[in-house]
Order: structure tokens, then sequence, then C-alpha cells
């Protein structure tokens, strides 16, 4: 069936005081040959409704609206298969320009011509249908708190769940803890750890599989079609066989902590009776009587050191968040046992955050809890005493205690593995034999060597180009960059849950933990739905690669930032669709153009670039192509709009969903146009990135090399093409950088191509 | 597996509101959101800044305000209130009273359309520090992107020429509050938190000494659409704030004002640092704290800040806070635990880090108004995340905690939301 196209131009919202409606129209119906043109009044409310009346009668499936931004509309709703663009006249036209302007006007033509264009090309998504079935079950990975409260969630909403415990049974530190911190108010007493119960129901529940001494030996797939292999680790390392195999929608990863290693200066293991806050626990767990290990004798005397682990010199590289709380409950432990014992604890900053505020003053109150700040200068063993020297405490003098057990609160370690490191390793080695020159083969060595820290410690082993894990924040936790969207993946379907990810306490990782089961269950239902997850939530549109005109360049594979896509031999892409979310980084990437979504392409971005209308040189108006990410550049023209700033008119602005999806291509094919400039202005970068995409606007930045190289072969100065950071809040920038481009064409004049 | 059955009710559209309804729309759930104000956001759009990233607010919430506007499974109430909860989990039938906007929706509206009016309101969004127009838009990103019109401000005369300047139909002036019933499966309250009333820190010199501030004041005077542009002026003067003390635990771990620590004012404050340090060159900052308390990997965020010239960080509880006169600067009373030793130090303005404090004045809670009381600790939280079958708790209402932990509760909340309407299917 033929498409049919149809305009709407709104004449409300002062855009009919602004603009020459009727010559809009002519420019619709005559240079752009669309027969279907009406004239509203808005596009909002009853005028929305006037214009659903009008597609539906007329049978449009290709609509444009040229009234206000899209971002402005509550909720607007169109017939399903319906294509629909909204071009934002009123806030960037109208409102950003002189009104009743040849300029004003040449502008809102322009997008007009752009958006028919885009509408001509497009078609409307089809959801993806993944072959084979499709799999709503959850795996998760660790029977600690984390793991078990993941695997109890995800079942009472309804589904199937797979645990995996390397060890012979559930539990985790939380089984070896003799009680826990308070949870609730008032935040005073110790708890039950409850995990006898919490195990009882899991292993009870008709939805929850468990697998204790097993691990994931592959995983290959991709959202809603994960395919697991577990491997048995009967004596504690995992051997050969198959344990099970099975397919689930999607992975939680909670594999939880170890202890750190105490500082060095801190006689850890040198001397007797200097212990780790798990070693205590375990010793009160145990329900033996505390003795000495030096001689016997019973400990009445304890002193806590904090922040035992995690420091590199005097700087702590991170803080455990749970260690003061652990050293506070193991000091009422030991006061509950013996009311005669003296607690000392020797802290930099006690870290009761929140609620927990109230068990710290409960600790405070007990008259054999001696808190201070200090610092531990000296510890000495002195006939079985342990004699420490402390320095810098709040009494102002060097202290000296005597104590029978000095338990230092060592910090966590994230039991994760860095999947790109990994993968990283895996290629230095393979160059490091396989390399061209002597010289590849030694640098790939080196590397190979810094990385050997990496070498086996995979866990989920994911079949994935980028490596067999989660790719690693700071400190080795593979956590989100993001603080609003702390589930944000970097591999889609697969979340980290609990200590694993960030230090936490036992209460925030089950929430932690309910948080991620929640994502993982919706990321099945929008897998089955065919949408993307976030940040496009819900876009059903999807990469299609026309495989038989690659070169198998790699790009795509390499520059994904979600791993996507993995390769086969040959190095063809293999797209595994539901991982995807629909970036365009790999679009941007591929020389041969080969990548396409049904609504957004080289060629339809190429279309709306091709459709402006580029005056001679001699009338003056230069013209600047504008590639804006969606998410912060793009929306910035609306406040623009909005604070009524001038922009300058010869600025044609298009939507990139990521600066990481502009193809070079349409760089020539605007210089080629007779533009005269291009902006491309996406998100910022570097170690504290605000792209959605990871690293889409770096990669913009890292691509332009490429871009430069071809502007010398048009005999064009790179000048010409300037890239800019923009963050959605700096939008009073976007004027000042247009404007200043002005300096650029006066330095080069103006694009020779023009008019050829 | 996707809920089709009743909705899910979420009280709150601050980043915990919003984020429950996403999550749970997004996994295919129907959702109403229900917001007091006129706009989404909450706290988190007033702040300028989140730590550690130092990213913009605005980014997010452009990102969950298309989640919003582009999912048909959620529907969004603003200037609304719940005022009574009936029925059980599965069958919660619920009463949602909406005020008036007085804004139809028909024809288009404009700042300009209030000019020459007499009146003027306060700026909320900007915690009073400056007075706007009547007719306004609550913020440049607030969604959904339609004016107010402040009625109780506008004299008759004013609302005389207010609706001969607007687009005829565009206002209605004698529109009234409406009662709306719902029936819904499951509720998540997430209505959010309000600073600490610093008025009544008398011995720190709020609302005595005009170059007191509070922590929240400074995300607006830092941000580019608050009251002074972005510049961090003294109020008294206008004047670029040089020398800068942040009063950590200012009403927080105090028996007299708030007993806990609200967990989130040192990052806000060293966060506070760092905007100081950027707009005035040459600032000076002193941090009086009890502890610092950088949890986490937030560690990196205060070492950065140590040993910087014109930083300092003093352990020490601040006593009292005295105006010298003419200068308007003050002078900050406190005993250096440390040192030992009494200070008293002079500076031109000073930040109280002020804690958060639950908000549940607007939740119903009287007889027959709910079905279940729903349980708060001794400080007015919502304790734990279960108030009854059916109804859960989320973000700063349950606890003080930070945007990070809040979104990952919201996430969580919509799990339990989501339970209990699959449950019932």
């Amino acid at each position: 069936m033929e498409n049919k196209i149809g305009v709407f131009l709104c004449s409300g919202y002062g855009i009919a005081e602004a603009l020459d409606i009727e010559a809009l129209s002519e420019v619709v119906t005559g240079e752009c040959e669309v027969p279907f043109c009406v004239t509203v009044e808005t596009c909002e409310g009853a005028g929305l409704a006037l214009i659903n009346e009008h597609i539906a009668r007329e049978g449009l499936t290709r609509v444009v609206i040229a009234g206000i931004s899209r971002r402005r509309h509550p909720a607007p709703v169109f017939p399903p298969g319906v294509v629909v663009e909204m071009v934002a006249l009123r806030e960037h036209v109208v409102w950003c320009q002189p009104p009743r302007h040849e300029d004003t006007q040449m502008l809102a033509e322009d997008y007009l011509r752009m958006y028919i264009a885009k509408v001509r090309k497009e078609e409307p998504p089809v959801p993806f249908q993944p072959e084979g079935p499709l799999s709503r079950d959850i795996l998760v990975v660790g029977g600690g708190i984390a793991g078990m409260t993941a695997a109890l969630e995800a079942a009472r909403a309804g589904y199937e769940v797979r645990l995996v415990e390397k060890s012979k049974a559930l539990g985790g530190w939380l089984a070896r803890q003799h009680r826990s911190i308070p949870t609730r108010p008032p935040f005073r007493d110790l708890e039950e750890t409850g995990i006898e119960t919490l195990v009882a129901e899991i292993e009870a529940h008709p939805r929850i599989r468990v697998h204790t001494a097993a691990v994931t030996a592959a995983i290959t797939g991709a959202p809603g079609a994960f395919d697991v292999i577990l491997k048995p680790t009967p004596n504690g390392t995992p051997n050969e066989e198959v344990a099970d195999q099975f397919r689930v929608g999607a992975v939680i990863q909670a594999t939880g902590w170890r202890p750190a290693d105490p500082r060095e200066h801190l006689p850890y293991g040198r001397l007797p009776g200097v212990i780790r806050n798990v070693e205590m626990e375990e010793m009160i767990k145990s329900g033996k009587p505390l003795v000495r290990p030096s001689d016997g004798a019973p400990v009445r005397r304890v002193a806590f050191v904090h922040c035992g682990g995690l420091r590199n010199g005097e700087r702590p590289s991170y803080c455990s968040s749970v260690c003061c709380l652990t050293s506070l409950k193991q000091a009422l432990y030991l006061r509950e046992r013996d009311e005669d014992a003296k607690v000392y604890v020797f802290y930099e900053f006690m870290r009761t955050p929140g609620l927990y505020e109230d068990f710290y003053r409960r600790v405070q109150e007990d008259p054999g809890v001696f808190l201070t700040r200090g610092e531990i200068a000296g510890v000495e063993l002195d006939r079985g005493d342990l004699v420490l020297t402390a320095r810098d405490t709040m009494l102002g003098e060097e202290i000296r205690v005597k104590v029978d057990l000095l338990v230092l609160a060592a910090g966590m370690v994230p039991n994760s593995a860095d999947g790109e490191a990994i993968r990283a390793l895996e290629d230095a080695k393979a160059a490091s034999v396989k390399g061209d020159s002597e010289g590849v083969r030694q640098e790939a060595a080196a590397k190979a060597e810094r990385l050997k820290e990496h070498e086996g410690t995979a866990i989920l082993h994911l079949a994935y180009r980028q490596g067999p894990d989660l790719p690693a924040l700071a400190h080795g936790f593979p956590d989100s960059h993001f603080i609003c969207f702390p589930y944000e993946t970097r591999r889609t379907g697969i979340y980290a849950a609990g200590a694993v990810r960030q230090p936490m306490d036992g209460a925030a990782s089950r929430e932690d933990a309910a948080g991620a089961a929640m994502k993982a269950i919706q990321c099945v239902e929008m897998t089955a739905r065919g949408e993307a997850v976030h940040p496009r939530a819900g876009d059903r549109s999807y990469p299609d690669f026309f495989l038989q005109r690659c070169t198998q360049c790699k790009r795509c594979t390499e520059e994904c930032p979600f791993g996507v896509l993995n390769e086969d031999e040959k190095g063809n892409p293999q797209l595994r669709a539901t991982r995807c979310r629909r970036c365009g980084v790999c679009m941007g990437a591929c020389p041969e153009r080969i990548v396409s979504f049904k609504d957004y392409s080289v060629d339809i971005v190429a279309s709306m670039i091709k459709a402006v209308q580029v005056p001679d040189e001699s009338e003056e108006k230069p013209r600047i192509l504008a590639l804006l990410c969606e998410n912060d550049a793009f929306p910035a023209l609306d406040l623009v709009g909005l604070h009524r700033r001038r922009l300058n008119p010869f600025v044609r602005a298009i939507p990139v969903r990521c600066l990481g999806s502009v193809n070079a291509v349409w760089v020539t094919e605007a210089l080629s146009a007779g533009f005269d400039g291009i902006f491309l202005i996406g998100c910022k970068y570097g170690d504290d990135y605000q792209c959605h995409f990871i690293k889409g606007s770096e990669l913009a930045f890292t691509r332009s090399e490429n871009i430069r190289e071809k502007l010398e072969k048009m005999a064009m100065d790179d000048a010409r093409v300037e890239l800019h950071q923009l963050e959605i809040a700096e939008y009073d920038r976007l004027p000042q950088i247009f404007d200043a481009f002005s300096a650029v064409i006066e330095k080069y004049g103006m694009n020779p191509f023009k008019g050829m | 597996m996707s809920a089709e059955g009743k909705p899910i009710l979420v009280i709150g559209g601050g980043i915990a509101g919003m984020t429950a309804a996403v999550e749970a729309a997004e996994y295919g759930c129907r959702v109403v959101l229900v917001e007091k104000e006129a706009y989404l956001g909450g706290r988190v759009l007033r702040t300028h800044r989140y730590f550690p990233k130092m990213c913009p607010p605005a980014c997010g919430f452009e990102v969950n305000s298309r989640r919003v506007r582009e999912n048909p499974r959620i529907a969004v109430h603003t200037l609304s209130t719940v005022k009574a909860i009936s029925g059980r989990a599965g069958a919660f039938r619920v009463r949602i009273r909406r005020r008036p906007r007085f804004v139809t929706g028909d024809g288009y509206l404009d700042a300009t359309m209030a000019a020459g009016l007499t009146a003027t309101r306060a700026d909320e969004f900007n915690l009073g520090m400056n007075r706007i127009a009547p007719l306004y838009l609550p913020h440049p990103m607030a969604f959904p992107a339609a004016f107010v019109v402040d009625r109780e401000s506008l004299s008759d005369a004013d609302g005389a020429k207010l609706l001969q300047h607007c687009p005829p139909g565009a206002i209605d002036l004698d529109m009234a509050e409406e009662d709306l019933e719902i029936e819904v499966g499951a509720i998540v309250v997430a209505t959010g938190w309000r600073p600490y009333d610093a008025s009544r820190l008398d011995h720190l010199g709020y609302g005595r000494c005009p170059n007191v501030v509070t922590n929240v004041m400074v995300e607006r005077l830092a941000a580019r659409d608050g009251p002074t542009g972005g510049e961090i002026v003294r109020p008294s003067d206008g004047a670029k704030a040089r020398h800068v003390a942040f009063v950590q635990c200012a009403g927080s771990r105090d028996e007299n004002h708030l007993p806990y620590c609200s967990a989130v004012c040192c990052m806000g404050s060293l966060k506070q640092v760092r905007y100081l340090r950027d707009k005035n060159e040459g600032a000076r900052a002193t941090v009086f704290y009890i502890d610092i308390r950088t949890v986490g990997r937030h560690e990196d965020f205060y070492h950065e800040l140590v040993g910087i010239d014109g930083v300092s960080f003093v352990k020490g509880k601040v006593a009292r806070i005295d105006e010298i006169p003419v200068s308007r600067n003050l002078r900050v009373h406190l005993e250096d635990t440390l040192a030992g030793t009494a200070r008293h130090d002079e500076f031109d303005l000073v930040v109280l880090a002020t804690g958060i404090v639950p908000n549940t004045a607007e939740l119903p809670t009287g007889d027959g108004q709910v079905p279940f009381p729903l349980p708060r600790d001794g400080y007015g939280f919502l304790a734990g995340g279960t108030l009854g079958d059916g109804i859960f708790a989320a973000g700063c209402v349950k606890r003080p905690s930070d945007v990070s932990r809040v979104t990952k509760d919201a996430t969580a909340a919509a799990l339990k939301a989501v339970q209990c309407l699959n449950g019932r299917r």
C-alpha cells in the first residue's frame, strides 16, 4: 500500500504572527508535493483530536505536525502504524527568531522540508521477535543475602528462578553472622539473622531451583534467551562435568564480597591476637569461650581499629560502609557476654549514617565501650598483652591501652571479574604471539603482564565479544555509573546486586536485590514485547545489518558499548538484538553504511540534510548543520526557545540518538550539499561521562580523525566541523556556540561546493 | 506475566515516585502517579548537581520525563493529594483531590501575559528567594509543561487583567477543586522529604542573620535558573561569598532537634565547597563536622578536597553563630575537638547543613481514611518497607538516603507492588 503523507500546520501559539503560514503551506503542497496540508489552531487537546480525525478520515500513514515541541506535549497519542513527526516550530523557530523575517521563514520552511523527507523514508518499527523459545526465568548467581533475596523476590512475583551457589550451602556471609545490625526502629537492638527461615523458604519455594556446589561454566545468548551451563564444584574447585543446562531470560549477579587484607603496618598475621572482624564474628558464632591465642587466657579487653583493610598508605581508597557498624555490633557481643569486658574503638570517622545513628548512640551509652577518634601508631606484644599506642585522639594526647585481642575492621573487596580487562588480556596474549613485528609482540607481552591479575578470574563466563563478565567501574565494582539510574547495566539483562557492586550492609543488599529482581523481570517482559530497555525504554526499532556488503572491519563489534555484537570466524557481526539498546553507535561506526533502523538510518538523516535549501553564495546566508544528542543538546534547544534567546537563524538542527550514531557520511553529504559548517554536540565524556550510551559521545570525538581525513580529501578545512560537549542545564551556551561559528566562515569563506 | 489488572497508585512525583512509576509501567503495569505540586521532579529537580559525578539532575529528569510522557500506561495527576484509602490489597479505593490549576489547556499561555499585574508570589521552586508573577511555569523543564495561576494572590482587578491578556478560554478563574475516585491494586508511598526548619536553629543565626543560609538554598543559588543566575552571593548585599563556613549536622545528630543523621549532608556540603571554588575564584571554605560520612565510593570525593589550599576541615560541633555589625559577617563559635581549643572564626557566609524530615503531613492517616495505620518510627519516617498488605514506602519518607539509594529503593518498591498485583490476577 502506498504511503499517504499529511502535514498539519499549527497557526496558534503565536506561530501565525511570526510566520507566513500560507507560504509554508505552499512549500508543503507545491515544492514538496504533499497533497494533504491543513492548518489547525493548536496541536494539543481538541486540536490533537482534530488532527487524529483527519488522519483517520484521509487514511494518512505518514504525518508531520508543525507546531509545538513533542517534549511539551502532554502524552500525544496517535493511531497505531502511523508515523508521526512533530516539528517544534514554536520553540525552535518562533521563540528564538525575529517574527516575520525572511530568515525566520526560511528556517521554518527548511524544517518542514526536512521532516517531510524524513517521513518519506521512515517505516513504523516492527518489534523484534527472536527465533526459538523465549524464557522468562531468572538466573541468580550467588547464594548470599543479596542472591537469596533476589531469587525469592523474583519468585514471589511469579517467575521461575535458578539460584546458583558455588559452596555447598546457601547463606554466604549472613550464615556466618552471629547477629545482625538493627534494621528496624528503634535501631538499638541486635537482630536474629533470620538465615534459617530464609533458606527454608527458598528451598521450599515451588518456583526456585537451588544449585549448590555449582558455578556457571558458560552463558551464551541474549536477554530472553540466555543459555546457561553449570558445572559442579564438589570440592570447592570446578570440574569439567556439566551439572545442568537451561535457558533463562535475565541474570542477576550477586557474588558478594571477601574481606580485604588489613593495612601493612598493622601486625595482622604477625602477632597472635590480631584478627579481622570476620574472624571475630566466627569466634563469637562458634559459642566457645573467647581466649587469647598467645596463652589461652580469657579475653576481657578488646580493641577495634577501623579502616583496617582498605587503606593505601594513609589514604583509604574507598570506605566499606559497614565496618563501623560491625565493630559496634561486635562490641555489644563482648559486653553482653561479660559485663566487665572493656572495649576500645579507634576510628577516624564514625560512619553510622541515617537511622543507624540510634544504634551508635546506644553503644555510646554503654560505659564499657570507649570510643575515640585515633590513629594506631604501634602494636606490641608484652607478656601476652597487646599494647596499642594511639595518637591524634580527641583527648589530645598519645594513649596506650593493653588488650587481649585487637580486631581490625577489614573492609570488603568485591567478588567480581572485570570482563573487559579479561578480554584485553586475551587479546594481548594473542598479539604477543601473532603480532606482525617483534615490537608489536613485545608491547603486547608487556600489556599482558600488566593485566596478569585478571587471568582466570572469570565468573559469569559470558559469550560476549567484550569479555566474559560485566565491566568493572572503580575499584573492581561492576556498578552503574549513573546516580539516577543505579540499575543501568552495560550488559543488557544482566544486573549486579548487593556488595559485589558497591560496599553495602545487609539491609541495603536486600533492597538492592529486590530492585535488581524488578529490573530482571522487567527486562524479560520488555524483551518479550520486542521493546528496548532503559534509556530508550519502549523503543521497538532495532538495527538491521545488510551483511552482504559487510567488509568485516569489526568497527561495530568493537565499538558497541553494550556488547551486542559477537563475531563469527570471518569477523561478520552477529546481531544479538535483545541485547541492543538502540543507540545506533554501530550505525555511526559502519563505513559501508549497512546498519539501519526502520525509523533511523544513514539514509533518513542524509535525506533530511539534503532536503535543506541552501542559498547561493551571493545571498550571504550560510547554512550550518547541527547534529544534536536527543537527550541533552536537542532538548536544550527547547529551553533556548523558552527563554526567548536568539539563535543563529542559519543553523538547521537534527536530533541524533547518540552522538556515537553519527555516520561520517552525513558530514560529507552536508558539505557536498553546500552547508558551510557542521556542529556535532553530544554529552560530556571522560571519567564522569554523562552519555547514556556510555561512550557514544566519546566515540564521536575519537572518530573525528576519520572526518578530518574526509575533509582533507574534499580540500576543506577541518575548522568547518566542530565538536562540543553540552549538558541540558547549559542550554544558554548553545546560542554562543552557534554564533561563534561566524568567525570560521569569515576566515574560510563560504563552502566552495555551494550550488555545484 | 505482565499485570494487566488494576493500576498501582504512586503517591509523590519526586525521583522516588517517578522511578517507581516508570519501572512498574515499563514492566507492564498501569500506574496512577499523584503529585501535590504542579510539576514532577520534587527536590531533585531543585538540586544544581549530583554528588559525586557533579552532573546535572536535569539530564536524568529529561529521560524520566520522556519515560512518563511516552508511556500510555502512566496517568499523572499534579496538584493532587490522596485524601482517603479504603479496601484492601488488590482492591483499594482511593479518593484523590485535585486542586485547580486555573488553566484549561485551550489556548496557549506565555509569561508575558502576566505583565501589568500588581500581585507577585514567592517562587517556591527557588525556596522563596525571589518573587514571580501569579501566572507562571513552575520551572523551565516543568513536566507537565503547563502554566499555573496562583488564584489566591490575584486581586479582582488582577484577575480581570489576566483574563484580558490571555487567549479566550485559556484561563478559568472559577475552576474548582475536584475529587476523583479510583480503584488500585497496590500503593507506593513516596512523598519524600523537606529540609529541617532552620528557623528553629536560633543559636545558629538562621532568620536572625541574613548571611546564614541553608544547604538547600545554596543549591538554588548555584543553579543557572536560580534566583541569582547561578551566583553564590551573600543575601545581605549581593557580594560574592569569599569565605564560607559549612556547618554540618545543623540540627542533626542532636537530641534537641533531629537525633538521627540525614546521610546526605556531608556529601552535599563537600559538593557545595566545589560549587563555591568553581564559581568564586579564590574563595575559601571551612567545613565544621562531627564525622565526615562519605560512605562507600564517595570516600574519594572527600579526599580530593583534603589538603587543598583554601579548604579546611575542623572537627567540632558549632555552638553559636553571631552577626558582626556593619559587615554583617558571621562569627562562628565552637570547640575544635582535635586541638582541644575554642575557636571564634569569621566568615562572610554560613551554610547550615540542615537535615531531612519525612513528608507525611498530607498522607491520609485519620480514622476511616486508611484501612490500617501506616507504621511510623519515632521520627515520623514510614518505618520498614511494607506499611501493610499492599502499601509500600519508598525513598526519603522511609529513611534519609541519597538519590542512588532512593532510586534502588523505589525500584524495589515497584517490585513489591507488582508482586501484589501478580499474586491477585
